[in-house]
């Protein structure tokens, strides 16, 4: 029976009692408590199955390092599965499930599986993909989705708020127990910027559990002091519920704050991600106590030592009645005596090692616990709670020499530093003989910019176990860090003098007894939430996995939610001693952050619904919006695809606003086009760089198209670029492709062409860029009232613009055209575009003009055979594919990608060209990305593809389908038919033509 | 001109700091040699103040000028009187190498008015908004989110941030969020 003591317990109030619900039922418990001490005082020690065998578990430890106690908490918008109960505040109205089991925690169907263990051996999941292939899918994968995984996702919106806070600080101070208190307090003094964060709610961790005493008092008025003096330091910031989450490169930090975790519907939001830039970082995050590994160690009521005692003093509960303490260490001794001064029975210490004489043991005597040395627990006794366990001699295989009634058993293996956050960002280990434990080597830190470790381990991270030597090195730390960020210390301010009982020298004890046989040793876990046993990594070792990293992969020992931090060290023991290695020699596995999983929430922060991803408006944005837009992404922005009216499908929509186009006038929201202004005397010389064309000789008032190059050849952006004045030229690029142009600009200029005189300036949100296009285009500009333009064929002809006023508007008027028709898109102040939308869509109005969106804009040119950045180039296509070498200039020595397309490669006539598709039923339209095939199957059983469609669509213009596509040897194929196998039994077959299907002489655009 | 309408069309919020769209403002992007003399003449004559010191803001009758790169200045005046100044800095510029070029439209600008505005930023910007880590008086060329800004205080209760206009809609909705009520870490003090 676990219950609730009459007294004890300093975090609980007992005049506050809590209620809460666990699986349903009813219970209480009292405001301070952890679910995990709530669910011990209403004697609910079975809390979960195991992932693999299901096997019946327990709460095993008190913080963050729990395997086993994970439950699903809160309903609906506010369920979150795998919380751990030994780190979720009570509050009333709690609501948790246990997960892993089916149909009943009690009665458990997939507990079978643990009958079936010497199927599921070590490297299960590997072995079975091997042999046989058909049972992975048909047997095993089935069965072993079914009954494993942790818990079930949630279905319901995320009800929670999250958010990011960026914060600089000198030292970033990761634990709130005395050490990180006392290296705060020391830095603190120095004037430094000090952000100390701890992950519970309370401060002091477990010196005020363990008796120790600071400048002779109880820890506890130390901790008060140190608190007060830490809130009146303006320059010191101290954060409970934060957990330091990870270390990274250059100082960067990240903490999460549990904000309304334990008082949830509370307003502002549940979790905060601190990302934190720190010069120095102290990691005073305490040690974690590693289990002993004897058989039936996993039953729920065997429990480490120091969570026993955390239980019974910090809340008031206690674990059995009678409880028996294993060890190999003096510190479980405070267990021992802490429950015996409780009124509660230790049938009997167990020590592994052959004599315990130290202050402790000799104490716990006194209260009259028998102390029995040299020997081993051979078995725990129970299935679902602790009956008893056997009495062995450690130096044998397990034979019983006693057994010992109990209903719990409080178990230490040593403790091992908290070394995480030291090791997230490259801090070493030394394996310390003494204490049989890794700490950090503060020879080889995480390095910083400058070569100089920016992490500083302190206290018992650090491998200080005792108080009083942990006391004066985190001091110490504090101070060092202030100083190496900048901030020496005042003279005096001598470190608080911390005391604590003695302890003797530890024994490592990886296995127990050291001899135990195979049937003990398949019952003996080392990691409990992924059921991973002693006789498992012993396997692996035998079948050759020398290396931790593939040992822990082939086990998944260390692989579950709590990687490993119980299991790990005591694997690397097995493992080692099968090996027979040294446990420095065998090395850790990596620890990669977070140190405790966090919050998907708050990994996303605010980015989600409407800020999920920033969207890029034009100036029009609202009318599209409330004129029928069926929205498409372009790069960042969102484009009209089409404009629906009633009763129209997306399809008829397109085909209205082609036609309407084609036979009377069409509008544009072209503002998305990238503009970027160059000038300077060099800007000519700079463009003829950049384009495979001329640009320098381009007349003041005159457009050209032209194409960019990377060095390799490819082409990656087109565009009209527009000559303003002698020295200054405005590039248009491609939607998408404004920022990258204007990237690939600045980096020339500044790393290759640096002495040339060249400015460039991204203008693409200046404007609006309003396109009017159709045969009655020019009757809509003349109908808005044109002042200072000449719109005339002969004033104002085909590739030239103009300046001057349209609708009263300041306007620049292109004659360019993307459609084939006569065109003009017309640049006016972003401020001014809706304005000028209006009034064209005014005038307009007796000439039949229509919005038209992205797909009719598609559709018309490629009825004009256009290309399109994206569609008819991947980053593997020359200009010389696309047929076009009218825009590849002979005459320049040099451009950016010239030497490259002289390469044989590039030169070659059997590379992919591009040629028009015309199919045999000109109803039929070519999928995107239809691959051609030719000849007969290669080897390896696939069609011998020679292309692929690039472009395909139906022209309603001509009444046919139309497609572009890049064919091998595309060019020399004309007329040819060629073979589109879409479907098993079906080929669509197309023709090869000129990818001009309309005006190939370009008569409507001119005029 | 009469009808130009700014990106958000002063739209405003209250919740832990204020928070307006500042509405028409001319802006103009210079570049050119920040040490040459004729360059800072000519700034001094476009909006009346001296050249600012790397990442500064200077503030006078006639505009603003802040220090944007080590070869390009942002200079602030009347909507109205962008081009004429672009016209007259060319003018006066003739022969130096430089480019002034009219920004206005290309550009959303908030005002953020309160004591806790530097958390607000803070949520959002890897820049270090501490008072010692952002003077009033210096700009900032850095990220909100997901999108670039820059911003500056005028006095420890005033910013300014301007963003592109495309994205004014997305910064006004994330600050707005970011200053929600009750929100504030209370680090920055």
């Amino acid at each position: 029976m676990s219950t609730r003591l009459a007294d004890h317990g300093r975090l609980i109030d007992r005049t506050k009692a809590v209620e809460f619900t666990f699986n349903g039922k009813r219970l209480k418990g009292f405001q301070g408590d952890t679910l995990a001490s709530a669910l011990l005082a209403n004697d609910q020690l079975l809390v979960g199955r195991s992932f693999k065998y299901h096997r019946p578990r327990g709460i095993v430890a008190a913080g963050p390092e729990e395997p086993n106690a994970l439950v699903g908490l809160g309903l609906g918008g506010r369920f979150e599965p795998n919380q751990r109960v030994t780190t979720t505040e009570l509050f009333d109205g709690l609501s948790a499930r246990s997960q892993n089991h089916w149909p009943s925690l009690e009665f458990d169907i997939g507990a079978v599986n643990k009958m079936m263990s010497r199927f599921f051996p070590a490297g299960f999941y590997y072995k079975t993909f091997m042999f046989p292939r058909a049972a992975w899918k048909h047997l095993f994968e089935p069965v072993i989705r079914g009954a494993a995984g942790l818990g079930k996702a949630p279905s319901a919106r995320d009800a929670d708020r999250y958010e990011y806070f960026y914060a600089h600080v000198d030292v970033l101070i990761v634990g709130g127990g005395i050490a990180g208190l006392a290296a705060a307090l020391a830095a603190g003094k120095t004037g430094a910027k000090v952000l100390l964060v701890e992950q519970t709610a309370d401060w002091g961790g477990r010196a005020l559990v363990d008796g120790v005493e600071i400048d002779v008092k109880p820890a506890a008025e130390w901790v008060a002091k140190t608190l007060k003096a830490l809130n009146s330091m303006e320059n010191v910031s101290i954060r409970t519920r934060t957990m330091g989450a990870g270390v990274y490169d250059h100082g960067y930090a990240l903490a999460y704050e549990r904000l309304s975790d334990h008082a949830p519907e509370t307003t502002g939001p549940r979790h905060r991600l601190w990302r934190i830039r720190a010069a120095r970082i102290v990691t005073a995050t305490g040690a974690i106590e590693r289990p002993l590994s004897f058989a039936g160690n996993d039953i729920p009521g065997v429990m480490l030592a120091g969570a026993v005692r955390d239980y019974a003093l910090n809340y008031g509960v206690s674990v059995g009645d009678r409880t028996v303490v294993v060890t190999n260490n003096d510190d479980a001794y405070l267990t021992a005596i802490a429950l015996a001064r409780a009124g509660l029975n230790v049938p009997a210490i167990i020590d592994a090692r052959s004599k315990a004489t130290g202050e402790l043991p000799e104490k716990a005597r006194k209260l009259g616990i028998r102390v029995e040395t040299g020997k081993a627990i051979g078995k725990v006794i129970g299935s679902k709670r602790v009956q008893a366990v056997t009495l062995a001699a450690q130096a044998g295989e397990g034979a019983t020499l006693e057994e010992i009634k109990c209903d719990a058993v409080a178990m230490s293996g040593g403790w091992s530093p908290v070394v995480h956050l030291w090791s997230h960002c490259g801090g070493k280990l030394n394996w310390d003989e003494d204490q049989a434990m890794f700490r950090p080597d503060p020879a080889r830190p995480p390095l910083g910019k400058d070569g100089s470790g920016f992490v500083i381990a302190a206290g018992t991270a650090n491998g200080h176990l005792a108080a009083a030597p942990a006391m004066m090195d985190a001091y110490a730390a504090g101070k060092r860090a202030a100083a190496e960020a900048g901030h020496k210390a005042a003279e005096g301010g001598a470190a608080p003098v911390a005391k604590s009982e003695s302890q003797d020298r530890i024994e490592p004890v990886w296995l127990m007894p050291q001899g135990a046989a195979y049937k003990l040793r398949a019952k003996t876990w080392l990691d409990f939430q992924n059921d991973v046993k002693v006789s498992d990594v012993q396997l692996a070792a035998l079948e050759g996995y020398e290396s931790v990293e593939h040992t822990k992969r082939y086990t998944t020992l260390g692989m579950a939610s709590d990687q490993g931090k119980l299991s790990n060290i005591n694997g690397l023991g097995i493992l080692a001693h099968s090996l027979n290695a040294e446990i420095p020699a065998v090395g850790t596995t990596t620890f990669r952050p977070p140190y405790h999983p966090i919050s998907f929430g708050a990994i996303a922060g605010e980015a989600r619904g409407g800020l999920f991803k920033p969207v890029r408006q034009t100036p029009l944005h609202d009318w599209h919006q409330k004129n029928g837009a069926h929205w498409e992404p372009v790069a960042d922005w969102r484009r009209p695809y089409c404009y629906q009216r009633d009763g129209e499908i997306v399809k008829q929509a397109v085909t209205r606003e082609i036609l309407n186009t084609r036979q009377n006038v069409g509008l544009l929201d072209a503002s998305t086009l990238g503009k970027i202004i160059v000038k300077g005397p060099d800007a000519g010389r700079f463009l003829d760089m950049l384009y495979t064309n001329m640009m320098s000789n381009l007349g003041i008032g005159k457009c050209r198209y032209g194409l960019m190059c990377n060095e390799n050849g490819f082409l990656f952006d087109d565009g009209v670029v527009a000559r303003l004045t002698d020295d200054s030229f405005l590039c248009h690029t491609t939607s998408g492709g404004a920022d990258r142009v204007h990237a690939w600009m600045e980096e020339w200029l500044q790393t290759e062409w640096w002495d040339w005189k060249v400015y460039t300036a991204n203008v693409t949100e200046q404007y609006a860029q309003i396109g009017i296009v159709g045969p009655k285009a020019r009757q809509v500009l003349e109908a808005m009232g044109v002042k200072g333009i000449d719109l005339s064929a002969e004033k104002l002809p085909f590739m030239t613009f103009a300046e001057g006023s349209i609708a009263g508007i300041q306007a620049r008027p292109y004659r360019i055209s993307f459609s084939g028709e006569l065109s003009f898109e017309v640049a006016v102040a972003a401020s001014e575009g809706r304005a000028f939308w209006d009034a064209a869509l005014e005038a307009g109005r007796e000439f039949g003009i229509q919005p038209y969106g992205t797909e009719a804009l598609h559709v018309m040119r490629a009825e004009k055979g256009f290309i399109m950045i994206g569609d008819e180039t991947d980053g593997t296509v020359i200009p010389q594919d696309l047929g076009l070498h009218w825009a590849i200039s002979r005459k320049k020595a040099d451009f950016l990608g010239k030497r490259a397309q002289l390469r044989s490669y590039m030169q070659d006539p059997d590379r992919k060209q591009l040629v028009g598709l015309k199919t045999e039923d000109p109803e039929v339209v070519l999928p995107d990305a239809a691959h051609a095939v030719e000849g007969p199957k290669r080897e390896n059983g696939m069609e011998n593809i020679i292309g692929h469609v690039t472009s395909t669509y139906y022209s309603p213009t001509l009444g046919h389908s139309i497609a572009m596509g890049l064919i091998k040897g595309g060019s020399r194929r004309m007329g040819e038919v060629l073979e589109f196998p879409v479907a098993k039994d079906r080929v669509i077959r197309a023709t090869v033509v000129d990818p001009v299907f309309l005006d190939k002489e370009g008569i409507r655009q001119d005029v | 001109m009469s009808e130009a309408v700014s990106a958000l069309n002063g739209a405003e919020f209250n919740g832990a700091v204020r928070i307006s769209e500042a509405g028409l403002l001319g802006m103009i992007t210079l570049r050119g040699d920040l040490e040459d003399a004729k360059l800072a003449a000519a700034v001094k004559a476009a909006v009346g103040l001296a050249m600012p010191a790397k990442r500064g803001v200077r503030d006078g009758k006639k505009g603003s000028v802040a220090w944007m790169s080590p070869d390009e200045l942002l200079l602030m005046l009347p909507y109205a009187g962008a081009d004429q100044t672009v016209a007259r800095l060319d003018k006066s510029l003739e022969g130096v190498h430089h480019l002034a070029v009219n920004v206005s439209d290309a550009r959303a600008v908030f005002h953020l008015e309160g004591r806790g505005l530097r958390e607000v930023i803070a949520k959002g910007s890897p820049a270090d908004l501490s008072s010692m880590g952002l003077p009033v008086g210096e700009v900032r060329r850095t990220r909100l989110g997901q999108v670039a800004v820059a911003f500056w205080l005028s006095d420890e209760d005033h910013l300014t941030l301007i963003c592109f206009r495309s994205v004014g809609a997305h910064v006004f909705a994330w600050l707005k969020n970011a200053a929600a009520e009750g929100t504030l870490p209370e680090f920055l003090g």
